[in-house]
């Protein structure tokens, strides 16, 4: 995707109300795959105790790049809707850290696509937690039934 | 049998609970961050989210984020398992919800995996959500969570998650 396509997406990603106020930036963005990252901030937290992000947060940044990956899927998409989304959480996300997702929109039907993801923090190793989702695909207007 | 204990007066155990629930739901900075509140009636809570224009995540119809909608059900999840949790430590008088602050929670479950269906758009309204704990084990629990807005029978989003128990040790306030 060249610099001017990415730079409209972008302002598109970072003009969702919710995306802005979770600070949510969009990293890369080409064929099928998306990265969008996001602060750690304390009002995102979850466990005061621990001061690790709450999950909810995380499932907001897997959607947010989930549905990105979906739309910047090279067959024409205008449109895309969550249908459902799983995600697994494997260990909590260290305090201070930024926490950057890749969704990956591995395949596509005439009207689903089917998306998997990861988020990490800091530890590009280690991942915080994985999703998979399928999501609704709308296609600009092409003979249908 | 033992003797008949006179009933407790009604103030104090509604005051009671809603200090317990309120320790478990304003301890939370996040679900302060969306603005998420509880309703009690007995035992039985609702998730209130009331709608706001931060929580847009489709500006042109408006609609609900699909993130608001997936965190929103998690922690109505959460805190109706909390809340099980501390209902039995806290009508049996072992655990004292004045002494609770966000710095003396209840060790709370942690999300195993959640598992959102987007079953229709989230209008710009206020949201509503009821979770039931199906399965409460020693190590582990399912928690199934419903959210609507106008009609309670029009589900907008459904979900299911798995969650690790606290260990149980000692209540932190002693």
């Amino acid at each position: 995707m060249d610099d001017r396509k990415l730079k409209a997406a972008r302002q598109f990603i970072e003009a969702i109300p919710h995306s802005r106020a979770l600070g949510m930036v969009l990293d890369r963005l080409e064929d099928g795959v998306a990265v969008i990252s996001m602060p750690y901030d304390a009002r995102f937290v979850g466990d005061p105790q621990t001061g690790v992000i709450h999950g909810g947060a995380v499932s907001a940044l897997m959607d947010t790049c989930g549905g990105a990956a979906v739309m910047s899927h090279p067959t024409g998409v205008i449109g895309t809707a969550t249908i459902d989304l799983r995600i697994d959480y494997m260990r909590p996300a260290k305090p201070g850290d930024r926490i950057t997702a890749r969704a990956e929109c591995y395949h596509v039907t005439r009207s689903v696509a089917f998306v998997r993801a990861t988020a990490h923090d800091a530890d590009g190793e280690r991942p915080v937690a994985t999703a998979t989702g399928a999501f609704t695909l709308e296609r600009a207007a092409e003979g249908r039934p | 049998m033992s003797p008949r204990v006179k009933p407790e007066p009604v103030q104090v155990v509604k005051e009671r609970r809603d200090a317990a629930l309120k320790a478990l739901v304003h301890g939370v900075p996040y679900i302060q961050f969306l603005g998420i509140e509880f309703d009690r009636r007995g035992d039985e809570l609702t998730a209130i989210l009331p709608f706001d224009d931060k929580l847009i995540g489709n500006p042109l119809l408006p609609a609900i984020h699909g993130g608001v909608t997936a965190a929103f059900l998690e922690v109505a999840a959460i805190i109706e398992l909390s809340w099980s949790l501390v209902w039995d430590e806290m009508e049996s008088g072992r655990l004292d919800p004045r002494k609770l602050d966000p710095d003396h929670l209840p060790r709370l479950p942690k999300t195993i995996d959640f598992t959102v269906d987007y079953l229709r758009t989230g209008l710009p309204r206020d949201a509503y959500a009821r979770a039931r704990v199906n399965r409460s084990g020693r190590r582990y629990a399912s928690v199934h969570v419903e959210a609507w807005q106008d009609n309670r029978s029009r589900l907008f989003a459904q979900g299911t998650g798995h969650f690790l128990m606290p260990e149980r040790d000692a209540a932190p306030n002693g």
